[in-house]
């Protein structure tokens, strides 16, 4: 169906006036009344974020519920446990796992233009970060010397970490998905839709990561 | 994924053609036409409504006489939970989703929803999740007990066992929460990315802001119910300790996390029914909306302020002043945008020759019983008398007088105005008009009588009670009885018309509108060819631009 002009008649409604008001990058998310339907890419992306973020606001739950516990109980740790500990392991897990993002998005950029051997390579290698990340973390719960029923610090510890962790797999799944993909020819449409999608999921689990790790790590009892 | 299902890939066999559009099976097939799967939740929606009503009768029954004598008081419990869980979740919310579902591509001018093959999983998530409620009737210590709250510590007070009603209650909800995102999701897209040419914003019906509205609602709030859930869910069955009060844990945060969803919730359900009276109201009084614009904004207030309002069902949980104070105001500011709407509704009928058909009446019914309804609202929002009321019948009469008197009278009227054109045939306007007074009058007998119960101070989710309540309860009760015998005259009358009714035309409101301008029912594809929108919603009694047509079967 081709584009038509959009006739304006005489409404007593000034067309639209409000988005002139609005930055770039809203508008790009608003788009105008028309001629939008076909956007495939465009709705698909627009989907993605405001399923992000629903999943942000679960997140953000949890978060909350940590806060508010550890806020008002004074006595946070049982007595003879650590909780979870800064050590240097965790630290190279938290640095590999932030720098993936700076992976994946060159990944994606080299597949838009469409570098294959390049985007295989660089997504190889952030399935491989996020693997890492995903069996450190498996190392560091079983070294821990409290578990899942151990007060409100291994309730909240494990079900925030393990949340993420949950994530984090299902990034390293999807990262599969869209390589073997790229193996299949014809298979790749040209918006390379589940890559960008896969990118924008990655750095959000990132972005998580963050707010998790200064809320877990580095506030110290 | 997301992106090849945006391709109309029907999994069906000749879908594609009219003749299979009388083709009863595709209602019970995984279909991606969002018409189907619009009248696919409504149906369903409409069967746990009676079992949701049923529920409700024998609740009635239960409580004309002071005695507990009807059931036991654990059943009982599970009564009033069930009862409110069915009719919330499963019925208004799912209801108002599949409205929407059916209407929003056709009032935008859209061929389908924007990701159809993700609209068809969120549907059949519902029916396994309604099921595996409904079957924690059958287990041996029966279903969920703490009321559709399940609040902390006292929905953790379960018998051992590891499959209990609490456990098989609040996996039921996560699915069915996770079905609701999905069309949130859905909702969201489409009517930013698929509207037709000229359709801008505020060229929208309200209805569709409306469904706006109520579906960012669902994406911003609802999240945080299932992160609430599945807290509960550790707390009952893998022993962590967030909301158990006695080994350090907080219910209060359960609470707040429960009620920054569930508040919401009420919006999420009656914002939908606003947008039909407003499609609804101008249709049968040929007037315009009055203050179009005022109207649609004002449902976007409506659920940015009932973002901030959820401490008022908290009043009484040892919130402090200060929250008590703030929410007070914030939840009385809801009373602005709200009223905005009423009085918008109102000057649409004002000196207007009015068509008094079903829907009409039924929207006319319903806004008026809104108008009751959240003055009790405003009562219960202010803190002193609603520490006064707090869980009583005063509460729950002023909660029904929405979610029933209003909500439901609106889904009522939806579903008679929208009729025609879902299936092609006209329903009987006598079984109507009897369906109507058969449900307002009562409605109002059963609801208001709850009022003066709960001044007098009986306390609700109780079997027995005090002899002195008597009297308002056998009021209630014989009031409800009728409710539930108004359905019957309803079912027949959808039934029998669906299958002999009189043919209805395309139009036979001469309301404006896209959804209007398509046969009845619409093709797969919704419009011959996309319309181009030139005007503004809602320009009755323009003679430029209303539809001319031959419509015979207005009686």
């Amino acid at each position: 169906m081709q584009r038509r002009t959009i006739h304006i008649d005489e409404s007593p409604i000034r067309l639209e006036k409000w988005r002139q008001y609005l930055p770039n990058w809203l508008k790009r998310f608003l788009p105008s009344g028309g001629g939008n339907a076909e956007d495939h890419h465009g709705k698909g992306i627009f989907g993605f974020v405001v399923f992000l973020l629903s999943e942000s606001i679960v997140f953000l739950s949890f978060i909350l519920t940590y806060v508010a516990l550890r806020l008002t109980h004074t006595d946070w740790l049982p007595p003879g446990v650590k909780g979870p500990d800064l050590s240097t392991f965790v630290m190279i897990n938290t640095v590999i796992l932030l720098s993936s993002s700076f992976v994946i998005q060159p990944a994606e950029n080299a597949l838009r233009r469409n570098q294959l051997n390049k985007f295989r390579f660089l997504w190889l290698t952030t399935i491989a970060m996020g693997t890492y990340f995903l069996v450190g973390q498996g190392i560091e719960w079983s070294q821990l010397d409290f578990g899942l029923t151990t007060g409100l610090v291994g309730s909240t510890f494990y079900v925030l970490t393990g949340f993420h962790g949950l994530h984090v797999l299902t990034g390293v799944i999807l990262q599969v998905t869209m390589l073997v993909r790229s193996f299949i020819p014809g298979n790749y449409n040209k918006g390379h839709f589940g890559a960008s999608v896969t990118t924008l999921f990655w750095h959000f689990v990132d972005i998580v990561w963050v707010f998790l790790f200064s809320l877990l790590y580095l506030w110290q009892a | 994924m997301t992106h090849d299902s945006s391709i109309n890939t029907d999994g069906e066999l000749n879908n594609s053609s009219n003749e299979s559009e009388q083709n009863w099976r595709r209602y019970f097939s995984f279909s991606t036409d969002h018409k189907v799967i619009g009248v696919q939740y409504m149906a369903m929606t409409f069967m746990f409504f009676l079992i949701g009503g049923l529920l409700a009768m024998i609740i009635r029954a239960e409580l004309l006489t002071p005695e507990a004598n009807v059931v036991d008081r654990p059943l009982y419990n599970g009564l009033f939970t069930m009862h409110g869980t069915i009719m919330i979740f499963l019925w208004i919310i799912p209801f108002n989703a599949g409205l929407a579902n059916y209407l929003v591509p056709l009032m935008i001018g859209a061929r389908d929803m924007a990701f159809p093959l993700l609209n068809a999983i969120a549907f059949w998530i519902l029916p396994p999740a309604g099921l595996l409620l409904l079957s924690s009737f059958l287990l041996p210590n029966g279903t969920a007990q703490s009321g559709w709250w399940s609040y902390p510590p006292i929905s953790l007070q379960v018998p051992p066992g590891y499959i209990n009603g609490e456990f098989i209650w609040i996996v039921s909800l996560i699915l069915i929460g996770i079905s609701s995102i999905m069309g949130a999701i859905n909702f969201l897209t489409t009517i930013f990315w698929m509207r037709a040419p000229g359709m801008t914003f505020f060229r929208m019906p309200v209805f569709v802001w409306s469904v706006m509205s109520a579906q960012l609602l669902q994406l911003i709030n609802l999240p945080a119910l299932t992160g609430a859930l599945i807290l509960l869910l550790f707390d009952l069955s893998l022993g962590t300790q967030f909301f158990k009060p006695l080994e350090n844990g907080d219910p209060v945060i359960y609470q707040h996390l429960f009620w920054f969803y569930s508040h919401p919730a009420v919006y999420i359900m009656a914002l939908p029914a606003f947008g039909i009276f407003a499609e609804v109201l101008p249709a049968f009084a040929r007037n315009p909306l009055f203050g179009y614009r005022s109207v649609a904004l004002a449902t976007l207030g409506i659920a940015l302020v009932s973002i901030f309002v959820w401490v008022h069902h908290m009043f009484t949980s040892a919130t402090p002043n200060w929250m008590r104070m703030t929410f007070m105001v914030t939840s009385m500011l809801v009373a602005v945008p709200t009223g905005v709407k009423a009085f918008a509704w109102t000057a649409t009928i004002w000196r207007s020759k009015l068509h008094l058909e079903t829907p009409m009446l039924f929207a006319m019914g319903g806004a008026t019983m809104f108008i009751f309804g959240g003055i009790t609202g405003v009562m219960l929002a202010a803190t002193p008398f609603d520490i006064h009321v707090n869980n009583t019948y005063f509460v729950v009469g002023h909660f029904h007088y929405v979610v029933f008197n209003t909500i439901t009278m609106a889904i009522f009227a939806a579903i008679y105005f929208w009729f025609p054109k879902i299936t092609g045939r006209m329903y009987s306007e006598g079984w109507g008009k009897l369906h109507f007074w058969l449900t307002f009058i009562p409605a109002n007998i059963t609801f208001f009588s709850m009022h003066p119960l709960g001044l007098q101070g009986m306390l609700r989710r109780i079997s027995s009670y005090d002899p002195q309540y008597q009297g308002w309860n056998i009021i209630a009760s014989l009031g409800a009885f009728l409710l539930g015998a108004s359905t019957l005259p309803f079912i027949a009358n959808i039934v029998g018309s669906w299958l002999y009714g009189p043919r209805a035309v395309n139009n036979p409101w001469h309301a404006t509108g896209l959804e209007w301008i398509t046969s009845s029912p619409p093709p797969r594809d919704n419009f011959e060819e996309i319309p181009i929108v030139k005007r503004p919603p809602y320009d009755y009694g323009d003679p430029k631009y209303s539809v001319l047509e031959n419509s015979n079967n207005r009686d």
